[in-house]
């Protein structure tokens, strides 16, 4: 398949590895991957903060940037809703072939292996969006049975000992610009989480969204420096 | 605004992390029980549904509701705003020579003021709801919609009733305290001329209504006075009987984690030589039901589960939000109210939509404060730095020079960013340490000859 990679800004300039990671991921899956080479935001920090025409221009540009592939994949599952939804508001097909990565892995590709080893204890951080906007898994406040899609792709993984948490999906409090305008409400947040996951004996924390790790892992970099953080594409490649 | 005020409650990071937790643990009470009904997410639908309807057609169903109440022998009065509520309350108790009321639980009085406006009339009020009344002796407004009280620990709660009751200094067993609180009450009970309660349904097809609480202080209050005075929003209304148990199936699950209210009182009309009225207010809620994107809003059943689960609202407390409805709901209500007033209470979310996922009549409240939030900003209402700096933002993301520019620098800065702490980032958390090369550089190097 050719498929079209988006990668957020802030993982453009932050994150190299986790892209790359996702890169290799799917190409080793036999796929044609291709990677527009102009910065990509999706207009969602715009939109957060109450400026959503100013945000309007970034889902035009990604729905021409990317309209010519048979799927589009990303690694972040926030940028990804903002711009499905964005997609959708639109009518445009395209919103229906964009996939965040751990969605297209579980439901388009069905991988049933991978070629990784991690044999580490991992705490999952299921991102908001990906949880409750994208329906990864089943958020817990829904009586409806358990099922989480980036939990069941870490189970394939070699070794891999995923932690049980007090509280399976709150929100770690990056929320955007909330991280900025709200800090303190934020890091409190944060910190509350790093701690479950540090009393459970998680050695790292993985997600599907990298911004709610450069939030977590900034703040257990200052109280449980032992603890790292990896985005999901960099265990399930095995590159670590 | 809100982030000074949470900053202030989170300076006490035992006290913020005992809220929390205490609010936390009704949310896991909430699922525990809302897990034993397996029909929960279809008993969530109906009575959205219901409600959708129901907004649909509320002028109908109000004036069916009137009729029939009137019918029953209840007196109908139409306030359309807080100042008329007041009014109208107030001029039922003077025609009557009414001095001391005793008044159950009830947001829309709180949202109308009611408490003073009688009090600098002459009107003794007395809230016999515990927690009302652990904040009216403290004079604060209550934090919370369901436990008004929930930010006061028994020790304060035994220091506010040493005060005002005359306990003994140091009383803190919840079982002294409460019989306490049911002494002082009792007087009050048998003396009040008139009692007031809220409504938490009415019903269009009989014109009775129900009130729900756990202290049967509402029962208490309109059964021994002879004037019962029942104060609803207009969008209280449900069809008919048989939706009740809908929504009394979800209510106290949603709200506390018990089965049902301890009592669910059923009003039909007066006792012979009784008096029953009902105010029905406006005050804002026809506003709202005629914008599209928040009519739904109305749908609200007051179960407060949104800020249980709202992990920014058991982290600053209801008094760090500009209305007296907090939290969640309270966020997408307000601005309704007062656009610029209430400006920041939709951005005080992670917009991580638990609110949503919890709510038993499926409000959308996380896209509505995403649209709150549009609207606020249009209305010139987040001050003028932040339009800036985001219109900044998007120049600089829309150009691929000035991209690569800014991504620079901000890469260079970070180290000394995480040495001073000065920013609202490194305040709380390092940024991560920059990598040599950005993925698109990395890219174009691999794609080189």
């Amino acid at each position: 398949m050719r498929l079209g990679l988006f990668i957020p800004c802030y993982m453009d300039q932050l994150y190299p590895r986790a892209a790359h990671a996702t890169l290799r991921l799917l190409e080793r899956l036999g796929h044609e991957v291709e990677c527009p080479d102009t910065p990509a935001c999706c207009g969602q920090p715009m939109s957060n903060s109450g400026h959503a025409a100013l945000g309007e221009d970034f889902v035009d540009a990604f729905a021409r940037r990317y309209a010519g592939y048979e799927r589009v994949v990303s690694p972040s599952a926030s940028c990804l809703l903002h711009l499905k939804e964005g997609l959708e508001a639109r009518g445009h097909p395209l919103a229906h072939h964009a996939h965040e990565l751990c969605e297209f892995l579980h439901d388009v590709e069905r991988v049933e292996a991978f070629d990784a080893a991690f044999p580490h204890r991992v705490g999952l951080h299921q991102g908001c969006h990906g949880l409750r906007g994208l329906g990864l898994g089943r958020p817990s406040e829904r009586m409806e049975p358990h099922f989480s899609k980036p939990e069941r792709l870490l189970k394939r993984v070699r070794g891999l000992e995923l932690v049980e948490l007090d509280r399976p999906d709150e929100c770690c409090g990056f929320g955007g610009s909330f991280a900025v305008f709200e800090s303190d409400v934020s890091a409190a947040m944060g910190r509350d989480r790093v701690a479950d996951h540090a009393g459970h004996g998680a050695e790292f924390i993985t997600s599907t969204d990298m911004s709610c790790l450069m939030h977590l892992g900034g703040l257990a970099a200052r109280s449980h420096p032992q603890i790292k953080v990896l985005h999901i594409a960099e265990i399930l490649a095995g590159e670590v | 605004m809100h982030p000074a005020a949470a900053r202030e409650f989170l300076s006490d990071p035992a006290r913020a992390a005992w809220h929390d937790q205490t609010l936390w643990m009704v949310r896991v009470k909430r699922d525990r029980m809302a897990a034993r009904v397996p029909e929960w997410e279809q008993l969530r639908e109906a009575a959205s549904r219901i409600k959708e309807h129901t907004l649909s057609r509320l002028a109908e169903y109000l004036e069916e509701f009137s009729a029939r109440a009137e019918a029953n022998g209840v007196r109908v009065h139409w306030a359309a705003d807080a100042e008329e509520h007041n009014r109208i309350v107030h001029g039922i108790l003077a025609a009557r020579g009414v001095t001391r009321m005793v008044k159950s639980k009830s947001m829309l009085t709180e949202e109308c003021h009611l408490n003073p406006y009688l009090e600098a009339r002459g009107i003794e009020v007395v809230d016999t709801d515990l927690g009302e009344r652990i904040v009216q002796f403290k004079n604060e407004p209550p934090s919370h919609i369901v436990m008004p009280a929930i930010h006061l620990k028994r020790a304060e709660v035994g220091a506010v009733f040493h005060e005002h009751l005359g306990t003994p200094a140091g009383m803190e067993d919840a079982q002294e305290l409460a019989e306490a609180a049911r002494q002082h009450l009792r007087g009050h009970f048998l003396g009040a001329q008139a009692a007031l309660t809220g409504v938490n349904f009415a019903i269009a097809e009989t014109g009775g209504f129900v009130v729900c609480t756990n202290e049967g202080n509402a029962d208490m209050g309109a059964h021994l006075a002879p004037v019962h005075i029942a104060c609803m929003g207009i969008e209280k209304l449900i069809p008919k009987a048989e939706h009740l148990g809908v929504f009394l199936r979800l209510l106290a699950r949603s709200a506390t984690g018990q089965p049902s209210t301890v009592f669910s009182s059923h009003f039909l009309k007066p006792r012979p030589g009784r008096e029953t009225h009902l105010v029905l207010v406006d005050n804002g809620r026809s506003r709202q039901l005629a914008r599209a994107d928040f009519r739904k809003s109305l749908a609200c059943i007051r179960c407060a589960a949104c800020f249980n689960t709202c992990p920014v609202y058991r982290r600053s407390g209801g008094h760090s939000y500009s209305w007296l409805i907090s939290g969640p709901i309270g966020s997408i209500l307000a601005p309704n109210v007062d656009k610029k007033a209430h400006s920041d209470m939709p951005f005080a979310s992670t917009l991580c939509g638990s609110c949503t996922a919890v709510c038993p009549v499926k409000i959308d409240i996380h896209a509505q404060l995403l649209k709150w939030r549009q609207e606020v900003v249009a209305a010139g209402g987040s001050g003028r730095a932040k339009p800036l700096l985001m219109r900044l933002t998007a120049f600089v993301l829309r150009r691929p020079a000035l991209y690569r520019l800014g991504g620079a620098l901000m890469r260079l800065a970070g180290p000394l960013a995480n040495l001073l702490r000065l920013d609202p980032w490194t305040r709380h958390r390092d940024l991560p340490p920059p990598p040599a090369r950005t993925f698109h550089q990395s890219l174009r190097d691999k794609s080189k000859p």
